[in-house]
């Protein structure tokens, strides 16, 4: 029989990544994915006539160009746009215009510009001192081994340097909120609501939520990494996936897409390998998942397969999003008040105030539906018209707050929230209902069934600082090892997190050699 | 005074007319929230029933969780650390259960009452630990703490009486065996267990025939100087036997506060309990690695010279404090003054001496005492009685 050095579940962007750093080492890495195509969440999926949607992930914001270097991703096919403004839509039509640290439109006054700029360049230095922590596992702070001193010395070292000032802000600020934080610096609701978005993106908070301040950390990391602004994928976002598939193959990986894993293979005490649906079974000195740590361990390995402590920690972990999905196929390019049609290519944002998002979200913590949406929309086709045919035009939106679990089913009410949804764009997009060829609302259900992240959750589990870092995805379960022997986790549910980054699978690859498991 | 009704926050058992009756000396305590005596009438007679006729504790407090369905046995195979499969139908096996992080939980016994159906009895309340253990097992806890009357007939006539009232045969049944008799119409359960060292058993019946059952065995019992026994009689037969006690020789982990203050079951002489051919169970990869990496603490039986209990005692050895005595009695039958304490390794070998400075009250005089010790390698106290199959007759 063949064996594996190692086997991953998932041939995500993490799962591929991690693949390709074990297999760079030398290693026989076999690659598991239930799915026809390989990137997971970066995927591109026919839609309605000659469409092509990102059907999950719409931003490239936080991705590791490292990585990208690496892994020679723009030999393999990788290819990005420009890198976007953000345009934050007001009622007025005088949108403001947010690009890079500076701000203008919209009314803004000297103070919020000058405010804002201060404002970006002190997240900046916090998120640089946090992209020291992302590059490597976190270190644990009880039973820290050598590495793991270093890296905290390092990181108080980091804290040090950072000054008095910032420090105490950074230790102020981790744990608020960031709707406080907003207003604290600026006076423009707008703006205000504009920053406040990219600190809810993906969860399941809102803006008055406290830990929003650490999220937004989060994706300042991106920028950190060197990423301006968002950037759209040329060709969709399963573009991504197909060059990390074409990465992976040339370094030797093989890759086995439409097998999907049904168990975890335990024997004795460690687990030694994976069943597929179709009874095969494969066999791995190690299993690396970057399925997210629910899948993991419920569904695939089993709770009676761990220790009562651990399944307890797995049940406990929250993963529920409150993010969906909105795709519309246009028969031509829409008009959105006060936007200039070039501008149409860029971030549009509708987020009209803090409170308003607040507001929004109500509904979702009991299971309703809000009337009272957040949009992050993307028109790919003016950058790439590939995806549309000629002439036509697609826009993406990620929508917020839309629930996990609805009160009643979602039997017909995706149709009410689609209806809703399309209602509300109008508002800044009048006309746009007559250009529609074809209209879809995902929402995190749907994801989980699509794509197999537990909650639809795209961090593979709420990203709350007492699941992040040093705790994530909980205790007994960190710095990417499992918590059975020959067990590893290499996505979005292990350090850094989630977003398409691609950290987490290749920290996961590290750790995995550095520990020598793999002769 | 005496139209006041007194109201307790404690719970009483299905024996409470009974034991309050027998109570003479109104002395009460709590066990896990039920009202039960800490004496009846003397401490010392009491516990000379049980080594010399027949002691009754009413032991109902316990709890007692019911583990049935298709995965019970690997469900419990998982919770404890011993080897489950290995109690056999209508046997005992006593167990010990740890967290993840192999701190002890607590100590009990499973009952193996048939195919697929267990009975767990612990001295904490474990609901909530059965519960989250309970996922991903096809199987269904209950407890039933308050559905089962229990009593203790511990001592050399236990048999005797018990045989009296209607356990024809039970002489044959073996040590930790199970055998079941009618009582008025209504099962009642006879398992040959206790908390004593002697020889002794424990019956299980519906609640509404527990009136009816004392007041048979004090019935049938009175020529064979059958005594109730309180909760500190049971205390000085337990050390005499070497049993420990959850929450006394323990810290049971899910109460526990300060760190450090769990113990695995290898630091309280448990280690012929953890099965590491088992591939699962809770704890198991920290108590290897504990195994690996050696001992913090080591529990240890003391023979202690004089006769002065060594209660909570500082151990020393050259001097120097080295562990903590956590229980400690004079102990009349085996006439040895014995103490159980944690010591820090490398001490506490079989065989090792140690000073216990003990401290001791008379007519409000306090007075230390450097009482030196021994560690010994077993109870003292360990009569043929216990093990003969049939039991003694009288």
């Amino acid at each position: 029989m063949t064996k594996y050095d190692a086997i991953v579940i998932g041939a995500g962007h993490n799962g591929l990544i991690s693949a390709t750093y074990l297999a760079k080492a030398g290693k026989r890495v076999l690659v598991l994915d239930g799915r026809a195509t390989a990137g997971g969440c970066a995927s591109t999926k026919a839609f309605s006539s000659g469409f092509h949607v990102s059907d999950c992930a719409q931003w490239l914001h936080q991705f590791d160009n490292n990585i990208i270097k690496e892994l020679n991703l723009e030999m393999h096919g990788l290819r990005l746009g420009q890198p976007k403004r953000t345009l934050a839509l007001q009622a007025t039509g005088d949108h403001l215009v947010i690009n890079g640290d500076s701000v203008k439109g919209g009314e803004i006054s000297p103070a919020d510009k000058k405010a804002f700029k201060h404002y970006k360049s002190q997240m900046r230095v916090f998120a640089k001192l946090m992209l020291k922590l992302y590059r490597k596992r976190a270190p644990k702070m009880v039973e820290a081994n050598r590495g793991d001193q270093v890296t905290l010395l390092s990181l108080g070292l980091g804290l040090k340097m950072m000054g008095r000032k910032n420090m105490q802000d950074m230790m102020r600020l981790v744990l608020i909120n960031i709707y406080d934080v907003m207003n604290e610096h600026f006076d423009h609701e707008g703006l205000k609501a504009a920053i406040a978005l990219d600190a809810i993106t993906g969860t399941n908070m809102g803006p008055r939520s406290p830990n929003t301040v650490f999220t937004y950390i989060h994706r300042m990391v991106g920028e950190a990494l060197g990423n301006q602004g968002v950037t759209q994928v040329m060709g969709g976002m399963g573009s991504l996936g197909g060059a990390l598939l074409s990465t992976a193959k040339t370094q030797g990986v093989e890759v086995r897409l439409d097998s999907n894993v049904s168990k975890i293979v335990k024997t004795d005490d460690r687990v030694t390998g994976v069943a597929l649906a179709s009874g095969e079974v494969i066999e791995a000195t190690v299993v690396v998942s970057s399925a997210d740590p629910t899948t993991t361990y419920r569904d695939l390995l089993g709770y009676r397969h761990i220790e009562a402590g651990q399944a307890r920690r797995v049940e406990q972990y929250r993963t529920r999003s409150g993010t969906g999905k909105l795709h519309i196929a246009l028969s031509a390019l829409p008009h959105f008040d006060g936007v200039a049609p070039e501008d149409l290519s860029q971030r549009l944002v509708i987020a009209p105030s803090m409170d308003a998002m607040e507001t929004g979200l109500n509904p979702m913590k009991y299971h309703e539906l809000t009337t009272q949406h957040v949009f992050d929309i993307s028109i790919p086709t003016l950058e790439d018209p590939t995806l549309a045919p000629a002439g036509q035009h697609l826009l993406t939106a990620l929508v917020h707050y839309v629930p996990y679990a609805l009160k009643t089913s979602w039997e017909g009410a995706r149709e009410e929230l689609l209806e809703s949804l399309i209602s509300q764009l109008e508002a800044y997009a009048p006309g746009i209902r007559t250009l529609i060829v074809a209209s879809e609302v995902r929402v995190p259900e749907d994801f989980e069934t699509s794509h197999g992240v537990t909650g639809g959750n795209w961090h593979h589990g709420e990203l709350s600082i007492d699941q992040a870092l040093m705790m994530r995805p909980f205790p007994g379960s960190t710095q990417y090892k499992g918590s059975v022997e020959g067990l590893y986790l290499c996505g979005a549910g292990s350090h850094p997190g989630g977003s398409l980054m691609g950290l987490a699978g290749k920290n996961a690859a590290q750790e995995i050699l550095k520990q020598g498991v793999l002769k | 005074m005496s139209d006041v009704e007194r109201k307790t926050m404690l719970l009483t058992t299905p024996f409470h007319s009974r034991v309050e009756q027998y109570c003479e000396s109104n002395d009460w305590g709590a066990w896990q929230g039920y009202t039960t005596p800490n004496s009846y009438f003397d401490v010392e007679l009491e516990y000379f029933a049980i080594r010399s006729t027949a002691g009754v504790l009413d032991l109902s407090p316990m709890n007692k969780y019911r583990i049935t369905g298709p995965d019970a046995e690997s469900f419990l195979n998982r919770l404890v650390t011993r080897n489950v499969s290995k109690i056999g139908i209508d046997r005992v096996g006593y167990a010990v259960w740890c967290n993840d992080a192999g701190e002890l939980m607590d100590d009990g016994t499973i009952f193996h009452l048939g195919e697929n159906d267990y009975r767990l009895c612990s001295y904490m309340r474990a609901d909530d630990w059965l519960d989250w253990n309970a996922l991903g097992f096809d199987v269904r806890v209950t407890n039933e703490t308050d559905d089962i009357a229990a009593l203790a007939i511990q001592g050399p006539v236990s048999c005797t009486i018990l045989t009296l009232i209607g356990c024809e045969g039970l002489s044959a049944l073996k040590p930790f065996g199970i055998a079941r008799f009618d009582f008025e119409g209504v099962e009642m359960m006879v398992s040959r267990t206790g908390f004593t060292g002697d020889l002794g058993y424990e019956v299980w019946i519906d609640p509404s025939k527990a009136e009816a059952l004392w007041d048979q065995l004090f019935d049938k019992g009175r020529d064979y100087l059958i005594k109730p026994m309180g909760s500190d009689a049971l205390h000085l037969a337990r050390v005499e036997a070497g049993f420990l006690q959850a929450k006394v020789d323990f810290v049971p982990a899910e109460i526990a506060v300060r760190p450090g203050r769990t113990r695995t079951p290898l630091e309280m002489g448990l280690a012929w309990q953890v099965d590491f051919s088992k591939p699962l169970f809770n704890g198991r990869q920290a108590l290897l690695k504990q195994e690996s990496e050696g001992l913090r603490y080591r529990f240890v039986l003391l023979d202690v010279e004089g006769n002065k209990p060594a209660e909570h005692s500082f151990i020393l050895k050259n001097g120097k404090q080295v562990g903590i005595v956590t229980s400690a009695a004079w102990c009349p039958t085996a006439k040895s003054n014995l103490a159980f304490a944690q010591v820090e390794m490398p001490h506490g070998a079989v065989g090792d001496t140690l000073v216990a400075e003990i401290y001791y009250q008379r007519e409000l005089q306090w007075t230390r005492l450097m009482a030196p010790c021994k560690v010994i390698d077993g109870p003292l106290f360990n009569p043929p009685r216990k093990r003969q199959t049939p039991a003694p007759a009288h």
